[in-house]
């Protein structure tokens, strides 16, 4: 009797490229390009500094639909469908979108999407949900699993207001720690198989949840930082890097209150200085000294319009080389938040690069 | 085991707690105070100076308080309706909420702002969701303040 | 002379109100529901009506007396009615500022849209 033939095994990868790091870094093999990227954003974020490098700026907050709810449905629609178009590519070419919102539901995605014919899964990691979409889409695309991957974000100050607090025209004051959601959908396109584009997405550390004990969710940021300190720690420990390998450590919506804590932070607890390095998504939306947002912006319109609208036109230009996005998120709701519970938040990281710079 | 990482994270949290109120800024107390004070003390005005005119029109001093208070719930109708009493709370904080117009404002911007799901569940049903409280509380101490007075003086 | 007191005890309710939200973790909100109870307790020990009679506006018109006039209605229908007068009579006074709140707030949620 002949011993069954066995089954030829399949051929080796290369791992000349672990895709797993230390605890929790994820680094791509063929790092997937983000090849295009497309900008919405209101009246008062293209008033801001940022606001010369979006691509639509609304006239006002309700974009002609009859409830802000539709308005940032419209504007994450109009985001992903022409980041799409940017990229030269139909719809029916891109394999998988990534959505993410910060209403009830995520509906604010999923509406856009229904007129977008690409399969498509919602994300809420609140905002560090751009973060993730993007961490999530490299994996699929370096694993061969998408060719083409959209990845978009969206938030609407007003929309956020009523969900989240308080109805837009109650007659309340904020205190100096509270952040201003920003107005703004972002999106792009990441993909693989040897496409060309000015950023490439390198490596991933996702986060898990911390929580400190705060309980004020008008200071988001305080609430936020261990989580992108911990996050940015690991990163540099699984990569074996040091701060000086970035242009930017830039966090998503710590605004200016949570980024003095974050610096002192990691500094005295964790002998990590980014100080000359750092910059936050929310504080850049704004101008303190004309625009009254106290703490700075907040919201996955932040990090994405950043990221979408600054960071990819500078690295398109040379000017950037390595940046960090840190998106932060606070898991809270309205609901948890009057049962007593404090802030679960999180912090997912993915590191940008143009290619070329070694 | 157990009980020793919860005692570590709860040390934890609190040395965070107490490093990150250190760099929190704090609120402007006694400008804050002050603008309260101003905006306040102006709708104050402006209802001494509604009472005169209804006193001065041969109406009672009660009934004419009565019908300058009602007045001020119509201003603050109005001017949360126009989308203004938001702007004077930005400045007046307690100024703009303590004063009857503020109770006005609580009512009609919940109104306003969820009309659009609908009259009945929308409008109607979340009308009350900041005034709440205060009908329910006062309602609750006046019964209560009541009865005490009556049957403690009275009785 | 009374517009003078108006504006000063209406303004000094605000600042102390101001300062309770300012420096405590309670919110506009919970500071509104602090000042009609204590209207209603300061009614009940008879000494919000002095203050209205000093102050004028500058008592009535803060949230405050929205507690007092709750009580003066409860002890009104006391002495006429005995013990369900503090049910009969708690919205006696209130009733025409509630009212116009409901009536005002639906007609503006009507005719105006909230702009943020």
């Amino acid at each position: 009797m002949t011993p069954p033939a066995q089954a030829a095994a399949p051929p080796a990868r290369p791992q000349a490229t672990p895709r797993r790091l230390g605890r929790g870094t994820l680094q791509f093999m063929e790092p997937p390009r983000i090849v295009s990227a497309f900008t919405v954003v209101g009246p008062m974020e293209g008033k801001g500094p940022m606001g010369g490098y979006m691509d639509t700026t609304l006239e006002d907050t309700f974009y002609g639909e009859r409830c802000w709810e539709r308005t940032e449905s419209k504007m994450l629609r109009e985001a992903v469908e022409q980041a799409i178009a940017r990229a030269g590519l139909a719809e029916a070419e891109v394999d998988v979108a990534l959505t993410t919102d910060l209403l009830n539901q995520c509906v604010g995605s999923s509406f856009a999407m229904r007129s977008v014919k690409v399969p498509h899964v919602g994300l809420f990691c609140a905002c560090a949900g751009f973060a993730s979409g993007l961490a999530l889409a490299a994996s699929l695309v370096d694993g061969g699993f998408a060719r083409r991957a959209v990845v978009g974000a969206s938030s609407h100050h007003d929309a956020a207001e009523r969900q989240y607090r308080f109805p837009t025209e109650l007659g309340v004051q904020r205190p100096p720690t509270a952040q201003w959601t920003v107005t703004g959908a972002g999106a792009v396109v990441v993909a693989g198989d040897g496409a060309q584009g000015p950023v490439q997405i390198t490596h991933a550390t996702l986060g898990q949840v911390w929580d400190m004990g705060l309980k004020d969710p008008y200071d988001m940021g305080s609430a936020m930082v261990p989580a992108a300190a911990d996050t940015l720690v690991r990163h540099l420990h699984d990569t074996g890097r040091g701060v000086e390998a970035f242009d930017w450590i830039l966090t998503g919506d710590l605004g200016r209150v949570g980024s003095r804590i974050l610096l002192d932070w990691l500094k005295e607890r964790h002998g990590v200085d980014i100080d000359g390095r750092h910059s936050d998504c929310g504080a850049m939306m704004y101008d303190p000294s004309r625009q009254d947002v106290h703490a700075g912006g907040s919201g996955l319109g932040a990090s994405a319009c950043v990221v979408a609208g600054y960071v990819f036109k500078a690295m398109a230009r040379g000017l950037l080389n390595r940046v960090l996005l840190i998106g932060t998120g606070s898991l809270h709701s309205p609901t948890t938040h009057f049962q007593g519970e404090s802030i679960p938040v999180v912090a997912h990281a993915v590191c940008l690069e143009r290619p070329g710079a070694r | 085991m157990a009980s020793q990482t919860q005692t570590r994270e709860r040390q934890a949290q609190v040395d965070y707690q107490q490093f990150a109120s250190r760099r929190r800024p704090r609120p402007r107390y006694l400008r804050n105070a002050l603008l309260a004070f101003l905006v306040g003390g102006l709708i104050a005005l402006l209802g001494q100076a509604l009472t005169a005119w209804f006193a001065g029109r041969g109406l009672p001093e009660d009934q004419a308080s009565g019908r300058a208070a009602v007045t001020l719930v119509f201003l603050g109708s109005l001017l949360t309706g126009l989308g203004v009493y938001d702007e004077i709370a930005r400045v007046g904080g307690a100024g703009a909420a303590i004063p009857i117009t503020g109770f006005a404002n609580s009512i009609t911007a919940p109104a306003m702002e969820f009309a659009r799901e609908g009259y009945v569940f929308g409008l109607a049903a979340r009308m009350f969701q900041v005034a709440g409280p205060v009908l329910v509380y006062g309602t609750a101490s006046a019964v209560v303040a009541g009865l005490l007075r009556y049957l403690l003086v009275r009785g | 002379m009374q517009y003078l007191l108006a504006f000063l005890v209406g303004g000094l309710i605000c600042a102390v109100g101001q300062l309770v939200i300012d420096g405590t973790r309670l919110t506009a909100g919970h500071t509104m529901v602090l000042f009609v109870v204590a209207g209603a307790v300061l009614s009940g020990l008879g000494l919000y009506e002095p203050l209205v009679r000093w102050a004028g506006a500058g008592a009535f018109v803060p949230v405050s007396n929205f507690g007092h006039v709750l009580t003066k209605g409860v002890v009104d229908h006391l002495a006429r009615e005995g013990l369900w007068g503090a049910l009969s009579g708690v919205f006696e006074v209130a009733g025409a500022a509630l009212a116009a709140s409901i009536l005002l707030g639906f007609a503006m949620a009507v005719l105006f849209h909230p702009r943020g």
